[in-house]
């Protein structure tokens, strides 16, 4: 009997990178139709689709429409997502058809950077033409960010990456306030929910800046406002305790093997 | 009509010191195999375009022969960093590297636009974003029926596009299949292209999704078993993550990867 529960108990520690990929997993709801970044996000989303969601329409940008990939993939083209899709689409069609008319709930990005009002930075940290690091650029992201109906990221919380501006406004998140995206013309809601592996930020309804609205277990308000750039303001709702990862979520995460590893 | 030819007669033919030059496939079929002979062959001040330079512009960047880059999102796809173009840009090693960047949105209609015949491109794009202030073939048009702002990008129309195929029929008609990405727009576009693939097959059967290019849009065709490695080529052979991974630290270091570019140009 004792023996049992401490292997329980084993089985039951988990990583903070294990927590976020299962937080960000449970935000997806069943049946949402969702464009999916590389790495985190990918992740994440196909967790989501073996676990509660298993009719949510994963899209990457490079054409694979509702592909249900066996593995992780470790690019958007790898074979495995066009062998597992409903169907394969040309990059011009899977932007200008898909994405661009809005008929995807739910752009899932991660970034190098993000700032207070959930602009994120993939392009340079530094000055654009002279960076003290060059990142890889925009990719599919800018345009994700403005035509999903809603936006959700999901990115380590460090210091250096959630920062009060942005280097470079890669994709647009809430700009500077509450009528940027309006004034825009962007059909989308923007970032709805930031999760990391110390707990969930959502935008201030009225103000549009990022707000600590959950924390994941044994994290407090202070160790994450100390890897938090700007003055991070608390939800005026009580703070939501994520649950810790079920032996479910984790066996399952941990049995998601990447292409070719 | 497209001319079957080796690799050697197409690239030296097609490709020339200072062209603009895209070598398109979307993680599938990038064809590295034309790429390789780009470089052995020594070709320079060319203007490279892709949508993801990938290991393959890595590769023509640290071999010198680009003087220009345009694209959209320049990484090791699951990977990390393409250190030879990062390399190129903060220290110009070993040129000088000019960069043009767009998103993909914008990249996949600047060549939807070439291949329509148009001189330009319209999407609802880059809204709010930093990239229209530093990119010229970025701007914006207003449309004539309801008064809305759209971003306009410039066509793209290389002197020459690179595409790697499944197959190509003895006439030339070249059939590619799997992730499709931008190869038709990128072919259309261009003054003229060259399309390497794994065979030469007898009659093209149909595969479902397949595009198909027709002989007469074609300059020549180059057969290159293997021709996409270490990306993939559908049906024929899967992606080399391992190669990927690997070519982070050849990538990394100036002395490995020179030593990788002499054994590739030995003869």
């Amino acid at each position: 009997m004792l023996t049992e529960l401490a292997t329980e108990a084993a089985v039951l520690e988990y990583s903070a990178d294990e927590m976020m990929s299962v937080a960000a997993a449970r935000a997806l709801r069943d049946g949402a139709v969702c464009f999916v970044g590389i790495g985190l996000p990918s992740t994440a989303a196909n967790l989501a689709r073996r676990l509660h969601a298993p009719n949510l329409v994963l899209i990457y940008e490079s054409g694979t429409l509702d592909t249900r990939p066996e593995e992780l993939p470790l690019s958007i083209g790898d074979g495995i997502l066009a062998d597992s899709a409903l169907t394969v689409v040309s990059v011009p069609e899977v932007f200008n058809y898909w994405l661009q008319p809005g008929r995807i709930d739910v752009g899932f990005l991660s970034g190098a950077q993000l700032d207070r009002y959930g602009n994120i930075n993939t392009t340079v940290i530094g000055d654009y033409d002279e960076p003290s690091v060059r990142l890889p650029g925009s990719g599919g992201a800018p345009e994700i960010a403005a035509s999903c109906g809603e936006v959700m990221i999901v990115m380590r919380h460090r210091l250096r990456a959630f920062v009060e501006g942005v280097d470079f406004i890669t994709s647009l998140g809430h700009g500077s306030g509450p009528d940027d995206r309006r004034r825009l013309g962007l059909t989308g809601a923007g970032p709805l929910r930031v999760i990391t592996d110390l707990g969930v930020l959502q935008p201030d309804p009225e103000t549009r800046e990022l707000t600590l609205t959950g924390l994941h277990p044994g994290i407090t308000v202070e160790q994450v406002r100390a890897e938090t750039g700007w003055p991070l303001a608390l939800s005026p709702e009580p703070l939501v305790s994520t649950p810790p990862p079920t032996s479910r979520e984790l066996e399952v995460l941990r049995s998601l093997r990447t292409v070719g590893q | 009509m497209a001319e079957i030819k080796t690799l050697t007669d197409a690239v030296a033919e097609l490709v020339h010191d200072g062209d603009s030059v895209a070598l398109e496939g979307f993680t599938h079929l990038i064809p590295f195999a034309a790429g390789h002979e780009i470089i052995r062959q020594g070709k320079k001040n060319l203007t490279l375009i892709r949508m993801t330079p990938d290991l393959i512009y890595d590769r023509m960047i640290g071999a010198g022969c680009a003087s220009k880059l345009v694209f959209s999102w320049g990484g090791n796809p699951g990977v990390g960093s393409l250190h030879r173009m990062r390399d190129a840009l903060s220290h110009s090693w070993p040129v000088p590297l000019e960069i043009e960047e767009h998103s993909h949105a914008g990249m996949a209609n600047r060549y939807v636009a070439g291949a329509s015949g148009l001189p330009f491109g319209v999407l609802r794009g880059y809204a709010g974003t930093d990239l229209p202030a530093h990119t010229t073939t970025i701007s914006t048009v207003t449309c004539p029926f309801t008064g809305e702002q759209l971003a306009a990008v410039a066509a793209l129309n290389p002197d020459v596009s690179i595409v790697h195929a499944q197959r190509a029929d003895r006439a030339g008609n070249v059939q590619l299949w799997g992730i499709t990405g931008v190869q038709k727009e990128a072919v259309l576009a261009a003054k003229h292209s060259l399309v390497t693939v794994e065979e030469i097959v007898e009659t093209l059967d149909p595969v479902p999704g397949a595009v198909l290019l027709p002989s007469w849009v074609v300059d020549a065709v180059a057969v290159a078993p293997g021709g996409a490695k270490p990306s993939y080529a559908h049906g024929y052979y899967d992606r080399d993550n391992a190669a990927y991974r690997a070519w982070d630290a050849v990538s990394r270091d100036r002395e490995k990867f020179s030593v990788w570019l002499e054994e590739l140009v030995a003869p």
